[in-house]
């Protein structure tokens, strides 16, 4: 028990209190959920334990919506870093001032409501919205525009979460020696070599935080589903959403939120030590 | 990548139309004649000013405001703290990042539903400002810590080292050296711990009590219904704005001080 060690505990205290009684005291009142009754009068759950909700949240039925989920929160995290890496690189290669001004320009329009921008790409995404009218001017466009589609979900996901995947990028990439890719260059390699060889381990910390910013979080989304998507659109979080405001079935949407967190318990473990520094 | 210089400004200009197509579609809406989100049928002021007399929209923007404000106090203040506990390496840092990585990675609506139960069944809280209060301030912490971290950690030892050598006494020193260089640092995430309160939907729209509902949980509300009202619209475009005015003017009042700076180290 050094005095750093004492200091530094000290210093974390008010954090680990906050983070133990409002998220980790909540997340064991899921669990403890989960392993109840359900309790059709008061819409609780009650004894005595059950592994009920676990058999329910594990039926067939669900497969489709598992499988929709994680294939909108993959996407979402490749488009991610498809926009999020250039846009990082660019960024941390100006100096001083510009750095501050680009990465403000990347934030400034998330000062905007939330509901407010889905509802904009809906007008924009909508049949005889700008979207449509521009690809049907170069014969691109669709008919009933690209509204209720996968592609408009995934959209609006990688909308929301791209300032996720871009910052931790952007740390990464600063810390880049720039000079490794002329030094590759200069050794003989080419464009694709370089990038998969000496910028992609270079920056793989920044790669790691980001998609882990955006994998779970976006599968645990269900307003952008709701409000792009098609007529069935429900997700992992719709579904749990449904089972604490309307089914009223609190053991179900628990165990399911534990099957998510375990999602989370797993991804973090893959990330192991190396994506620490960054996040 | 540096032999096509044009070709990442190129894909960088792309994603920035990208982030800003919305908003300037929104910019444009506000100012729409009619409701309508999609058709852009003439020009006038009227959701600005329905805005302005919309006292249920007024409200929810007053607690929204009074509650981003506080959450983003809190965490900032508790969350700079940690970020300094973090600084330098001892036994169990490890467990302390994965906590605080936690509310990074957990979905907004396993965190709303745990604080929904928590607060129903065990705590006995009520609904409403403190509740939303005490969640808030658990989803931002983190984004605080992960912000102010960085530049504590890249921070110069040797600099606070030095004005110890000078004779400062350790809260002289942390109050000249250190937190003028950690500030930029400090304020960023208190701005980023303000907006992540200030747009919450998902966790909030478990939390609200009667008479305590935020803005976006209203404006959710209302959407499901008979889409996002133009007056939100008008007020999104507003803090857009703010946002950039506020942003522009700290880029000049940055620059005026460097020249500043520059001119008395040339005389010195």
């Amino acid at each position: 028990m050094s005095r750093r060690w004492l200091k530094a505990n000290a210093l974390l205290t008010p954090t680990g209190l906050w983070l133990g009684i409002f998220l980790i005291a909540p997340l064991v009142v899921v669990v403890e959920f989960s392993f109840a009754t359900r309790d059709t009068g008061v819409a609780r759950a009650v004894l005595p334990w059950t592994t009920q909700a676990y058999l329910t949240a594990l039926d067939p039925a669900f497969l489709p919506i598992f499988g929709r989920t994680l294939a909108y929160a993959v996407a979402t995290t490749f488009a991610c870093l498809l926009l999020g890496f250039p846009l990082a690189w660019f960024i941390a290669r100006h100096s001083g001032r510009y750095r501050t001004v680009l990465l403000a320009a990347v934030l400034i329009p998330f000062w905007s409501s939330y509901l407010a921008r889905i509802y904009a790409w809906k007008a924009l995404l909508d049949g005889e919205g700008l979207v449509n009218t521009v690809l049907g001017w170069v014969g691109l466009g669709r008919d009933g525009g690209f509204l209720l589609t996968h592609g408009a979900v995934v959209l609006g996901l990688t909308y929301g979460f791209l300032p996720f995947m871009v910052l931790p990028l952007y740390v990464a990439c600063e810390r880049f020696d720039f000079r490794l890719v002329e030094a590759s260059y200069d050794l003989g390699h080419g464009r694709t070599s370089t990038f998969f060889r000496v910028v992609l381990p270079g920056v793989f910390t920044g790669v790691l935080a980001g998609s882990l910013l955006v994998l779970v979080p976006a599968a645990g989304d269900f307003v952008t589903p709701k409000l792009l998507g098609g007529v069935d659109q429900s997700t992992f979080g719709s579904v749990i959403d449904d089972q604490f405001r309307g089914g009223n079935n609190w053991p179900l949407g628990s165990a399911m939120a534990v099957l998510l967190l375990v999602l989370v318990v797993l991804v973090l473990l893959l990330r192991g030590r190396r994506g620490e520094d960054v996040l | 990548m540096n032999r096509r210089p044009w070709a990442l400004a190129l894909v960088v200009a792309f994603v920035f139309l990208f982030l800003y197509a919305p908003i300037v579609w929104l910019a444009l809406a506000s100012f729409n004649s009619s409701r309508s989100l999609s058709r852009i049928s003439g020009l006038s002021t009227r959701w600005y000013a329905e805005l302005f007399d919309d006292t249920r929209v007024l409200a929810s923007l007053q607690l929204t405001l009074q509650l981003a404000l506080a959450s983003a106090v809190i965490s900032t203040v508790i969350g700079t703290l940690a970020a300094f506990g973090l600084r330098r390496a001892f036994p169990g840092r490890g467990l302390w990042t994965v906590l605080l990585s936690l509310p990074l990675v957990v979905p907004e609506v396993v965190m709303g539903v745990a604080l929904l139960g928590f607060f129903v069944k065990l705590a006995g809280i009520p609904l409403g400002f403190g509740a939303l209060l005490f969640a808030h301030v658990a989803f931002s912490l983190s984004f605080v810590v992960v912000v102010v971290r960085s530049r504590v950690s890249g921070m110069d030892v040797r600099l606070e080292e030095a004005a110890a050598d000078l004779g400062a006494s350790p809260w002289t020193a942390f109050r000249t050296v250190t937190l003028p260089l950690v500030a930029p640092a400090v304020v960023a995430g208190g701005a980023f711990a303000f907006l992540l309160s200030f747009d919450d939907v998902v966790i909030s729209s478990y939390l609200t009590g009667v008479g305590s509902t935020t803005l976006p949980v209203f404006v959710y509300a209302q959407a499901s219904k008979r889409g996002v009202s133009p007056e939100i619209v008008a007020l999104s475009t507003l803090m857009v704005t703010a946002t950039a005015l506020l942003l522009v003017i700290g880029v000049v009042i940055a620059s005026l001080r460097a020249r500043k700076a520059g001119s008395a180290a040339r005389l010195a």
